[in-house]
């Protein structure tokens, strides 16, 4: 009997399939093509404390075996988050994740202070709430704040150290590749509480509209993912899972079950799916199939069997 | 997956494909289309141009590697398309204009078919194409190949209008458009990454704020468009 189910910082995943922040909304447009309920997880679009109109002009162009995107973070803030899209996201049987950005320091500490009191909230009521936060110190795509935390270790240090403080919901990090020293800032994270990392974010990358003589994105640099960056991310995932003790969930360019395989061999405990989802809108049921069958093929139990082997 | 049935060029580069199936889908909405396994990635989002009992088509433009792929395919050859995805055209009473540009002619074949009624306006910046597929539908069709088929447009004659093309030919009409009771839809372009509302990569900001044209596009209300947001992509 195999089994697929995982374990992130006392979360139970029955998959290590969890849909990447960004990609995937908060679930509800996806779901009227298959039952997140296949899925590990959710990791919902990326929040702030304050909702946020994200970036004018062209948000998305194709690279080769990439996308560069600068969505900029537009989202509707924790409030309403918690108030319209929390009851749908938990109403599914998988994993709910909250990616949480800000602009200072105090933006995320209030905003994750919010979620931590909602969720306490709703479990006296027998209600679930989110189950897992993930702190985005890596988003390239937005002038003030966002990467210039996922930069510099010591930096990020504060950050990760002040929301630990506010709340003791599961906290995963999210680093960002374009970190002066991404096993340094992996490290940082566990000395600091952090229960998990996960990496990578996007690179910041640029296009350039040679006709009209500027960059095809408003805010000059865009994130690049997609399968381009996956021989990368896994690289940086070996790295980092040989540095720490916490879980490391992988993603970056995740396409195919081989791949997942490849990261859970690097060593990730779990995955994420970004670009594949806007590739194949079935992505993360077929990938939930997909390993289940190569686990069934290769007689693999438990994945626990081959994570880390490298 | 479906089936290749035919995929002709009607002037060089610009290529109907028709393929086998049952598919749903009202005037204005679009499916998102890819071919092969590599690079590109990402699907492509395509009006429908019409549909059938047993199939459904698509008017497009080679532009990129994309939409050249598509032209490559061969009768019986696999395509991948999802959909229809968006709102399309609202349904209208009254007298009705269809006023496309060059592509932007694709999605208003479906509504010509719908709307036998409407004076259909053609403008073609070299060469006009798919001419003859509204000659068999519409009551009035009026073509212009050069300068600009809004000039020979009279609103005030019109209780609605569908409209879709380049944005300088959209924006002509909105200012033609104002000061009379004459609706005016447009249906909008952008890049699109998910296609189903997820990603927000085809956000445009209106004056009621963002809205996906995916999703709560890619026709609006002309009051609800800034031009400035569409010229700028």
């Amino acid at each position: 009997m195999i089994s697929m189910a995982c374990n992130i910082a006392g979360v139970p995943f029955k998959n290590p399939i969890i849909m990447a922040s960004g990609t995937f909304g908060f679930g509800r447009e996806y779901a009227e093509f298959y039952s997140p309920e296949l899925l590990g997880g959710i990791v919902g679009k990326g929040l702030t404390l304050h909702p946020k109109a994200g970036n004018t002009g062209s948000r998305i162009h194709e690279t080769a075996s990439g996308m560069l995107n600068s969505v900029g973070l537009e989202n509707p803030g924790v409030a309403a988050f918690l108030k319209d899209e929390l009851d749908d996201m938990t109403h599914w049987n998988t994993a709910v994740i909250a990616n949480v950005g800000g602009s200072n320091l105090e933006e995320y500490v209030q905003a994750v202070a919010m979620i931590t009191e909602n969720a306490q909230k709703r479990r006296t009521m027998n209600r679930r709430g989110v189950d897992m936060l993930e702190l985005n110190i890596s988003c390239p795509n937005v002038k003030q704040g966002g990467m210039q935390f996922g930069i510099q270790t010591e930096v990020a240090r504060e950050v990760v150290r002040q929301v630990r403080n506010v709340t003791a919901l599961p906290l995963v990090v999210k680093l960002s590749p374009n970190a002066e020293n991404i096993t340094q800032m992996a490290v940082m994270c566990e000395e600091e509480g952090a229960d998990g990392v996960s990496l990578i974010n996007t690179f910041s990358a640029m296009k350039i509209d040679i006709r009209r003589r500027r960059s095809v994105f408003a805010n000059t640099y865009a994130g690049l993912s997609g399968p381009a960056i996956k021989p990368i991310a896994l690289r940086m995932v070996h790295q980092v899972a040989q540095a720490v003790s916490i879980p490391v969930i992988g993603m970056g360019g995740i396409s195919s079950v081989e791949d997942i395989i490849e990261f859970t061999m690097a060593g990730a405990a779990a995955i994420q799916v970004g670009t594949y989802n806007f590739v194949h809108l079935h992505a993360g049921a077929e990938l939930v199939h997909g390993l289940e069958q190569w686990m069934q093929r290769e007689k693999v139990q438990s994945l626990d069997e081959i994570r880390g082997i490298l | 997956m479906a089936n290749v049935i035919s995929n002709v060029a009607l002037v060089p580069g610009i290529y109907v494909m028709k393929i086998e199936g049952k598919f749903k889908g009202n005037m204005g909405q679009f499916y998102m289309l890819r071919s092969g396994t590599g690079y590109p990635l990402l699907p492509r989002p395509i009006s429908i141009y019409d549909i059938g009992e047993e199939s459904i088509s698509f008017l497009y433009r080679v532009v990129g590697e994309g939409t050249n792929l598509f032209s490559q395919l061969q009768p019986g050859q696999e395509i991948q398309l999802e959909g229809p995805f968006g709102n399309g055209f609202p349904q209208v009473e009254g007298s009705l204009a269809l006023i496309g540009g060059g592509m932007g002619t694709a999605p208003l074949l479906l509504a010509a078919k719908y709307y036998p009624h409407a004076h259909v306006y053609l403008g073609f910046a070299q060469q006009a194409f798919g001419v003859e597929a509204f000659e068999a539908v519409a009551a009035s069709v009026q073509v212009k190949v050069g300068g600009s088929i809004v000039e020979q447009i009279d609103p005030t004659l019109y209780a609605n209008m569908f409209s879709c093309g380049p944005t300088p030919m959209l924006q002509a009409l909105a200012i033609k458009t104002v000061d009379t009771s004459s609706r005016l839809y447009i249906s909008t372009e952008r890049h699109m990454a998910c296609g189903i509302g997820a990603c927000l990569g085809c956000t445009m900001r209106t004056r009621g704020g963002n809205r996906r044209v995916c999703k709560e596009g890619p026709v609006f209300p002309v009051e609800e468009v800034e031009f400035d947001d569409l010229h700028g992509v």
